[in-house]
């Protein structure tokens, strides 16, 4: 590939193939290639700790496109290549076969990689991540022969894992670090509730506990080790601890990073002509004060994607989109619309052993997210209110019987509280 | 009345959708039996449905009306999807989220036009 792209796309993930077909969509006709570190044409993710792993859907069934759509739409999807280096000076990257490309516009959009536990026996066999195709594909092989399967993580991938797995009829213990599951994205009464629907479903739950070791017959994992002494059967193992942005050779092309690569509202890195989208990125959030947030998200890939789409084909910018986030498990759909983070109260609306609530996170008073639990309402109502800064009557929002919009007192213009952080420079 | 435009792709396919998208382009797209109408709607090429969240009713960002007089054929849409789509300005009793319209062979001809960006 000795040539020279108008849009070189490093990564092709929800961010990087919303780029170049939202690209292809608002009717840019330059050259576009997507150079992924995978061989599998482009799929979505979310399937891979649900559907897919429960074997319900196949590959077919959670591509991002049809195999044939990139080359019908003049895109070079380059399968099983890296970038390796950026060059923002002689504006050329590197792939790792050793070849050079040229480019006039660079989007990073690399993702993420699992984080990984540092503790004896993290190299023995049967301890899967769930992040990519050949991931899922490598732990279903595994869990063919495996009754008893430990789960370190009490996030989104391990709980919906978990869920899977109880369905699958595997023993599961869920191993969490701190003092509940979901800590990190939810406050408590969410965390209570799928604690306790975890365990009726049949989950063993241990919180407040680190892995010291995995332990091994042979080469395989038999048990995931403790601090508190007491060790976990393991036939198979399941790390899933948060992730780490990919981004090592824009770092070292000298882009500006904090937990991400510094991106702003245009999704514009500090390296001229470089975008970056997605998981690998941290940017000032509107609804977070202008904090700057790595969100880790679908909706934030393919927001962000769309957002360097209109601006390399001369559309004008889009309202800055309201972070979302799913999960499902079991019967259960958790929908969260904005951040939670910062939040001062968390204020419980409808009944949690109904199996249908929500909690409302506000600071200063001002609705910044709302989780809802098979509450679809709630979350499509709560959108609003999160776009517009809304304040509203904090005593009557436990009352079901009124729709969360009618409970606005004030809803100041989302403008007037427009950030503006510039990450160049 | 526009007039349809065969999709290439699509022109071995039997059953087919009629769908207007947001620039008022009718594209004819053929489908597979048990495919939703989202997929087969996002896999023709027509970029207009963002269906962020994959067809699992989590977004509402794949909004489109049934054609009068074949809402019936199509099917309500159940509580947890109303709930999404009643929030949408251009919400109307012809609105569906199309990742929740599975594609029978009863369905063929069908027009559909997709809702405006909220």
């Amino acid at each position: 590939m000795d040539r020279e792209y108008d849009v070189l796309i490093a990564g092709g993930g929800h961010g990087g193939t919303q780029v170049a077909t939202a690209l292809r969509q608002y009717g840019f006709d330059g050259s576009i290639a997507i150079v992924n570190a995978e061989d599998a044409y482009p799929y979505q993710r979310p399937p891979l700790s649900k559907a897919y792993l429960e074997g319900t859907v196949d590959v077919g069934q959670i591509s991002i496109r049809p195999a044939s759509y990139w080359a019908d739409h003049g895109i070079d999807l380059v399968r099983g290549r890296r970038i390796d280096a950026v060059d923002p000076a002689q504006r050329f990257v590197t792939t790792d076969d050793g070849a050079a490309v040229k480019y006039r516009t660079v989007v990073w959009a690399t993702g993420s990689t699992p984080r990984v536990l540092d503790c004896a026996g993290w190299d023995l066999s049967g301890i899967h991540v769930v992040r990519s195709l050949s991931d899922v594909d490598r732990l279903r092989a595994d869990l063919a022969s495996a009754s008893a399967v430990a789960i370190v993580g009490g996030g989104y991938i391990g709980l919906e894992t978990a869920a899977v797995l109880r369905k699958l009829g595997k023993q599961v213990t869920v191993v969490e670090a701190f003092s509940r599951v979901l800590a990190r994205v939810s406050a408590d009464p969410i965390s209570d509730f799928y604690q306790a629907q975890h365990r009726e479903h049949g989950v063993e739950l241990r919180v407040d506990s680190k892995v010291i070791s995995f332990e091994g017959a042979g080469d395989h994992v038999q048990a995931v080790r403790l601090t508190g002494g007491e060790a976990i059967p393991a036939d198979a193992a399941i790390v899933g601890v948060g992730v780490v942005p990919s981004a090592g050779p824009l770092v070292a092309a000298g882009a500006r990073y904090d937990n991400g690569v510094l991106v702003d509202g245009q999704c514009r890195t500090s390296l001229p002509d470089i975008y970056a989208v997605g998981d690998c990125t941290a940017s000032p959030n509107v609804y977070a004060d202008g904090a700057v947030l790595r969100l880790e998200s679908v909706q934030n890939a393919i927001d962000q994607g769309s957002t360097v789409a209109r601006r390399l084909s001369g559309k004008p910018e889009a309202d800055p989109a309201v972070p979302s986030f799913w999960s499902d498990q079991y019967d259960l759909r958790l929908r969260t619309i904005g951040v939670s983070y910062g939040y001062h109260d968390a204020v419980v609306r409808g009944d949690p052993t109904s199996r249908s609530f929500s909690v409302v996170y506000l600071k200063s008073g001002r609705v910044i997210a709302v989780d809802s639990v098979n509450a679809a309402k709630d979350f499509a109502r709560g959108r609003a209110l999160v776009r517009s800064a809304a304040r509203i009557d904090v005593s009557a929002i436990a009352d079901t019987s009124r729709p969360l919009d009618d409970l606005v007192i004030h809803a100041p213009e989302l403008d007037g509280r427009e950030v503006s952080v510039d990450a160049g420079g | 009345m526009l007039t349809p435009v065969a999709d290439p792709k699509s022109e071995t396919a039997g059953a087919q959708v009629m769908v207007t998208d947001r620039a008022g382009n009718l594209h004819a797209v053929g489908f597979s039996e048990g495919r939703s109408l989202m997929e087969t709607i996002r896999d023709s090429g027509i970029g207009d449905i963002a269906a962020l969240c994959g067809g699992t009713c989590s977004c509402a960002t794949c909004h489109v009306f049934i054609a009068d007089g074949w809402t019936e054929r199509v099917g309500p849409p159940v509580q947890d999807e109303l709930d999404l789509l009643e929030t949408s300005e251009f919400f109307s009793d012809e609105s569906r989220l199309s990742c929740q319209v599975v594609l029978t062979a009863e369905l063929d001809g069908l027009p559909v036009t997709i809702a405006p960006e909220d």
